[in-house]
């Protein structure tokens, strides 16, 4: 089994952009672990610790998409939907800094960019999309599967378009950037497929052993009871 | 795949340098090199002389960089593509026709990636996972970011080890997907292992208060790198920023 890099290596962006992007991390991040203590509270290191550890180990896992091509999970939104979307985005971005020092994978330049994809971008909008339709998976299973499957499929694919943005600001390839825009997005799109049904099942398996732990459908009964 | 897979145990002057510095100098020089101009190929062949010699210093054969610089294969993949696909005036290579601007984009990819994966692992290569963290922790990293890696590196290897059981509890019973829709029962498979996860978090948690957890795990005491170890384990980085000065002034 041969792990491939995901993450955009060094010599994409050129050197401002990488200094932009690495800035704006750093500030996403500033925000994140504020908000992230107060979904968590005193517990936040050792359950975030381990949420990470999860993520990283899950990056392993490989599913397969068709005989001979394998995939494995981002876990973005899979992460916004479990723990919340502070947590989650402080544990993908621990995995992203780990693996590009540790394992180089991912460029030390290109790392403030993919954190702002993938950690910040990423599973913002999926936790806004899992967020937007909080109603329909509150209601019943299939729901909940749709909303998760829908949601991983927004993260991965606003994640690509975050790349595209930051190669429209400083891009070093010679692709015109609608070619460019369009052969990563409509990769991403399959991708995003691919996520969208592991975080699906995924998700399902734990709302079905221990819903209290879905993030997402936190204070759910409480309104069912409401209601009738 | 374990948790500390490149590390390179040794006693090399690179190996016991302050982790903080290792840090700072990795992605100083990825920076320079990332700025250097991609007409100046003479440039690029100096930034790997410095490496080269930070290698003799550390003693790790040339071709393990080799191997784990695979990891960089798509990349490679897509610099190869765009002397074919991209615009401008075009040049004939060998009887084919290439783009100019196209064959330098590949080129510049292709020569910062390889230069940048290399770096990387230099560092991964000659520093310890938990030296990692405490380097990060005295360059005055968010201490619950800190506090979150350490604990993610102290356990990941635990976390892999129960889905590599699981794997193979599932394979033992015949399983074997070929297709996305057949991915059903990996996915409960991760579904089960955040489950496991999360309560092995509330269980560390609660031991950790046992043992006087305050919020916040304590620092190793240390004496903190003097100037002079700073400077010496800059000098990569001051040699590549002097290439990258160079090549923008004369480019």
């Amino acid at each position: 089994m041969s792990t491939l890099a995901m993450h955009a290596s060094d010599g994409l962006l050129n050197a401002p952009t990488s200094l932009l992007f690495g800035a704006v991390a750093v500030a996403g991040l500033a925000v994140a672990t504020g908000k992230a203590r107060r979904e968590l509270d005193d517990r936040t290191a050792p359950l975030a610790g381990l949420v990470a550890a999860f993520v990283f180990a899950v990056q392993m896992l490989n599913f397969p998409v068709l005989p001979g091509v394998s995939g494995h999970l981002l876990g973005g939104a899979l992460a916004a939907i479990l723990v919340g979307p502070w947590t989650g985005a402080l544990c993908v971005s621990v995995v992203l800094v780990v693996q590009a020092l540790l394992f180089a994978d991912g460029g030390l330049t290109a790392l403030g960019a993919n954190i702002t994809n993938m950690a910040l971008l990423g599973t913002a909008a999926g936790y806004v999309v899992a967020v937007a339709l909080r109603r329909f998976a509150t209601r019943s299973r299939p729901g909940l599967l749709a909303v998760a499957f829908t949601a991983a499929l927004v993260n991965t694919v606003v994640a690509s378009a975050g790349f595209v943005l930051e190669y429209a600001i400083g891009g070093q390839g010679a692709v015109s950037l609608g070619g460019f825009a369009a052969a990563l997005l409509g990769v991403h799109v399959l991708i995003g497929i691919g996520e969208g049904v592991i975080t699906a099942l995924t998700v399902g398996a734990v709302a079905s052993a221990r819903p209290d732990l879905v993030h997402l459908l936190r204070g759910a009964p409480v309104a069912r009871e409401a209601a009738s | 795949m374990s948790a500390t897979v490149l590390h390179r145990p040794g006693d090399s002057p690179v190996h016991r340098l302050p982790p903080e510095v290792k840090v700072v100098c990795a992605f100083a020089a990825v920076l320079c090199v990332v700025a250097t101009p991609r007409a100046a190929f003479w440039a690029f062949g100096l930034h790997l002389l410095v490496l080269l010699a930070v290698w003799a210093v550390v003693r790790v054969p040339p071709g393990w960089y080799a191997r784990r610089a695979l990891i960089e294969v798509p990349f490679v993949l897509l610099a190869f593509v765009l002397p074919f696909t991209g615009g401008g005036p075009r040049t004939d290579v060998l009887g084919v026709s290439v783009s100019v601007d196209g064959a330098l984009a590949g080129w510049n990819i292709l020569a910062k990636g390889t230069l940048g994966v290399l770096v990387s692992l230099t560092l991964a290569a000659t520093t310890h996972p938990r030296d990692l963290v405490a380097g990060l922790q005295r360059l005055r990293a968010p201490r619950l970011l800190t506090t979150i890696a350490s604990l993610m590196l102290r356990y990941a290897e635990v976390i892999a080890a129960e889905a590599r059981r699981m794997r193979t509890a599932r394979v033992c019973r015949g399983h074997d997907p070929r297709f996305l829709w057949q991915a059903a029962a990996t996915a409960r498979g991760i579904g089960m292992l955040f489950l496991r996860s999360y309560e092995r978090g509330e269980r560390v948690h609660l031991a950790m208060l046992a043992r006087g957890w305050t919020g916040a795990l304590p620092v190793p005491p240390s004496p903190g790198a003097g100037p002079r170890r700073w400077l010496a384990g800059l000098t990569p980085a001051l040699l590549a920023a002097l290439v990258c000065g160079t090549a923008l002034w004369t480019t």
